[in-house]
């Protein structure tokens, strides 16, 4: 017998970044919210607590925070010619697990997003012609603007106490900070962090070489911070476990340090872990949803019925409850219509490490996830694309997120990997290495996108979800000219050799190799039913009272980290909710 | 200088019994049975706080499993004028204890068929676990060794070894039934490398010299007035168990 809940007002699916944040929003309006979450709790304190979080073992080589992928994980395939196989053991990307979500693990790079990434098809054809932008290439306008969103970036970064220096506040220009940066209505909350040797360095180069180097927005804490929900978090001590990790130091901005002790004071909110929301259930008409079912920590299948329903959970999981769910048509790669696994993206990034001779001391086990130094040079439309003919483009920087030997130890190419010559690579290097990135956009395409796969299933008997994606032309042009910037800055840097991974033509997507977690697109958000699966407020074209948060509504890649985007657009749409979706319910776009 | 601890079995155990943990001698307390409930079962080794010692018996492999494997270690890091050695500092009780945890059985990889061949882009598409891995990946070695040698892999020269593993690495040396070189760098070379540098805890790193050897502080994880310098960091590791070296 399935048991039915009392119906709440909101119930929010997963209970990461995103959920907090509609948590917070929706029960300060005076709500009754229910997040689910499928994890289990976890906190600061008993789970992150020092020395017990500092275990490589644990959370590098066996993936700890990270998802269960033996319960669910994707397919994976770079085009519809081949099968799919699934996605066994980590690589590429790294979903997190529980409460917190991929919000504990992250390394905590809080970038915003350049104005032009919103609307691209705009830009780059009044800027460079219609022909910059491919037939196959499936972008479109978000729906929204940069200054529409620039308070709700605001606000996130207050919640989250993040570590730069402003560069245009309020137009009055500082010289401070990212000399590209669009207008910011504040400083941030908090000056950059220390600098790491890598970013020193990395950051005298590249001014040398006439670029505009810049202290990362880091969601790290460079000096003890109170937010705006009250909680207080403490300064980093680059303790060098960080990307990966929970925070030992109350020092990351995560839900449990910035959002939850809030929420725990509220009568109106609960949280219930352990519970695994399978479908989104709609009444006989199919445009309203009346609530959800879940899968309780017994095994039970749970109707919970709400008013609303905040699709909150990971990029993943929020498109294949859509698609489980039958909320937005799905996307026919074919005929290039439906909506729901359309335009799914990801980043092209290339790695380089640097050898230094043995009097510099890089000590990359100190660290922190979202300290160091960048340039935004080659980053979105900053250059002039016409002569490259291409769209997008990425930020490059040298950061230093605390390294350890079982993460691997980069030596330089051609070195044994095992024997003598391999351990005394690994004594003359360990100390001395940096690593340079050149973090790209990726864009949407006609054939990349995602569906339910045919053959493999999860835990509970769910299809799994299909990814179709693979490295384009343009993309690969576009890495070959921004990661090609790696070399010239390495040599600037006075490595005394250098090797690494540099994306360009002929190169396919390696699902092995780390790269980031920074997968967005497939509910995309626009202005056309017909092209987005959400409207400008995050709300479902089809099925008015459902909400859509996540990189998932991305309509394409970016160049930055997408968390500061995220969270920022999840503050958009709590605000629209609270200022014109309560008072007069319904599609908030006719 | 290197060990040649397998020549024969005789000479395997009186030649390593300083430095190996031998098959030889009956299971005390310290056992791999025992488990500390408390750990977290995806990543524990039984008995995280154990540390390495002589006497111990493995849990996990045969005697010739457990040949072959000091053996192997034995090459990949050999005991030498740069640091210490994989058998040394314990890096063959360290695997038979992974395996003995929910990673031995795959707990947390997508295991379900069917199991298709497709381009190395796409990662781990075989339905062996590591337990099986190790099964089938010492089995195989020491079958194409006895072929070529008509001795174990333990027992061949330090030469022999050697030449060996580098024609595994290289795609040279193959199976028809089993991925030899797959085993190597996924399980065997990476498992060697977690127990060489991974907290004694786990059952390697003996007295943290693998980390004393790069200079790694361990956890010590508290680097405020360290973190803008370009310079040498003072101080020497610890462990998670607070110990000092």
């Amino acid at each position: 017998m399935i048991t039915r809940n009392k119906p709440v007002d909101v119930v929010i699916v997963g209970f990461g970044w995103t959920g907090a944040i509609m948590a917070a929003e929706l029960a300060q309006a005076g709500l009754n919210v229910l997040a689910l979450e499928r994890g289990a709790p976890q906190d600061t304190v008993p789970n992150w607590a020092y020395p017990k979080v500092n275990d490589e073992i644990k959370n590098s080589a066996r993936n700890g925070m990270l998802q269960n992928l033996h319960k669910t994980t994707v397919t994976l395939r770079h085009d519809r010619t081949q099968h799919a196989v699934p996605y066994r053991r980590y690589g590429s990307f790294k979903p997190g697990e529980g409460v917190g979500g991929a919000g504990v693990h992250w390394s905590g790079v809080h970038s915003r997003v350049m104005p032009e990434e919103l609307n691209i098809p705009a830009h780059y054809k009044a800027k460079y012609g219609r022909g910059i932008i491919p037939n196959d290439m499936t972008v479109q306008d978000w729906g929204v603007t940069y200054d529409d969103l620039e308070p709700h970036f605001d606000m996130f970064e207050r919640v989250c106490g993040t570590s730069s220096a402003a560069n245009n506040v309020q137009g009055q220009i500082t010289g401070r900070g990212n000399y590209f940066e669009p207008r910011r209505s504040g400083e941030f909350p908090l000056p950059p962090q220390r600098d790491h040797p890598t970013g020193q360095i990395f950051a005298k180069a590249t001014r040398e070489l006439g670029f505009h180097p810049y202290a990362l927005p880091s969601a790290n804490m460079s000096a003890p911070y109170k937010n705006v929900y009250g909680c207080n978090l403490a300064p980093c001590n680059y303790c060098g476990f960080c990307s990966d990790y929970g925070c030992l130091n109350y020092s990351k901005s995560t839900p449990q340090t910035c959002i939850i002790p809030m929420l725990d004071r509220m009568p109106n909110f609960e949280l219930r872990p352990h519970s695994h929301v399978v479908r989104v259930n709609k009444a006989p008409d199919g445009k309203t949803a009346t609530g959800v079912t879940y899968i309780d920590a017994q095994g039970n299948e749970v109707e919970q019925p709400a008013a609303m329903v905040v699709l909150a959970a990971f990029h993943l999981h929020n498109v294949r409850l859509m698609l489980t769910s039958g909320i937005g048509k799905p996307y026919d790669p074919i005929t290039g219509t439906g909506v729901v696994g359309r335009n799914f993206a990801y980043q092209v990034l290339s790695s380089v490490n640097l050898f230094f001779d043995k009097s510099v001391f890089i000590n990359q086990f100190i660290g922190a996830g979202g300290c160091g130094q960048a340039i935004d040079d080659f980053n979105a439309d900053n250059f002039d694309h016409g002569p490259h003919n291409f769209v997008g483009g990425g930020v490059i920087w040298g950061r230093q997120t605390g390294n350890g030997p079982v993460r691997g130890i980069p030596l330089p190419k051609g070195t044994p990997k095992w024997g003598t010559a391999w351990k005394q690579a690994c004594v003359d290097n360990f100390l001395h290495t940096g690593r340079i990135e050149a973090q790209c956009s990726n864009m949407p395409y006609k054939q990349c996108f995602m569906d339910l796969d045919p053959t493999y299933k999860d835990a509970y008997g769910v299809p799994l979800l299909r990814m179709t994606l693979n490295w384009q032309d343009n993309d690969l042009r576009m890495s070959r000219h921004v990661a090609g910037q790696l070399d010239t800055i390495g040599r600037a840097m006075g490595a005394k050799s250098q090797s690494g991974r540099l994306i360009g033509p002929g190169d396919s997507w390696d699902t092995t190799e780390y790269q980031s977690t920074h997968i967005n697109g497939g509910t995309s958000m626009g202005t056309d039913p017909a092209t987005s699966a959400v409207n400008r407020y995050l709300q479902s074209w089809d099925v008015s009272n459902v909400f859509v948060l996540g990189a998932n509504v991305f309509a394409n890649g970016i160049g930055y980290n997408p968390t500061g985007l995220v969270g920022a657009l999840a503050y958009w749409c709590a605000t629209n909710i609270r200022s014109q979706y309560l008072k007069n319910p319904g599609a908030m776009v006719s | 200088m290197s060990h040649e601890p397998c020549n024969t079995r005789r000479g395997f155990l009186a030649g390593s019994l300083a430095l190996l943990p031998s098959v030889a001698l009956a299971a005390d307390e310290d056992g791999a049975q025992g488990r500390n409930q408390d750990e977290d079962l995806l990543a524990s080794a039984p008995e995280p706080g154990r540390f390495t010692k002589p006497g111990y018996r493995p849990g996990f492999f045969t005697p010739a499993e457990w040949e072959f494997v000091c053996a192997a270690c034995d090459r990949l890091i050999p005991r030498d004028d740069v640091g210490p050695g994989a058998l040394e500092l314990g890096v063959p009780e360290y695997i038979d204890r992974q395996l003995q945890t929910p990673y031995g059985e795959a707990a947390n990889w997508y295991m379900d068929g069917p199991f298709i061949k497709a381009s190395a882009d796409f990662g781990y598409q075989s339905s062996l676990t590591p337990r099986e891995q190790y099964r089938r990946g010492a089995a195989a070695i020491d079958a194409q060794c006895r072929r070529m040698t008509r001795r174990s892999f333990a027992h061949m020269s330090v030469t022999d070894r050697d030449t060996v593993l580098k024609r595994i690495e290289d795609g040279e040396l193959t199976d028809p039934h089993f991925d030899l070189k797959a085993f190597f760098t996924s399980f065997l070379i990476k498992n060697t490398n977690e127990g060489y540098f991974g907290d004694p805890k786990y059952g390697g790193n003996r007295d943290m010299l693998a980390w004393k050897m790069i200079r790694y502080p361990g956890v010590r994880a508290d680097y405020f007035e360290f973190a803008s310098r370009i310079g040498p960091y003072p101080y020497g590791p610890v462990d998670i168990k607070g110990r000092k070296a």
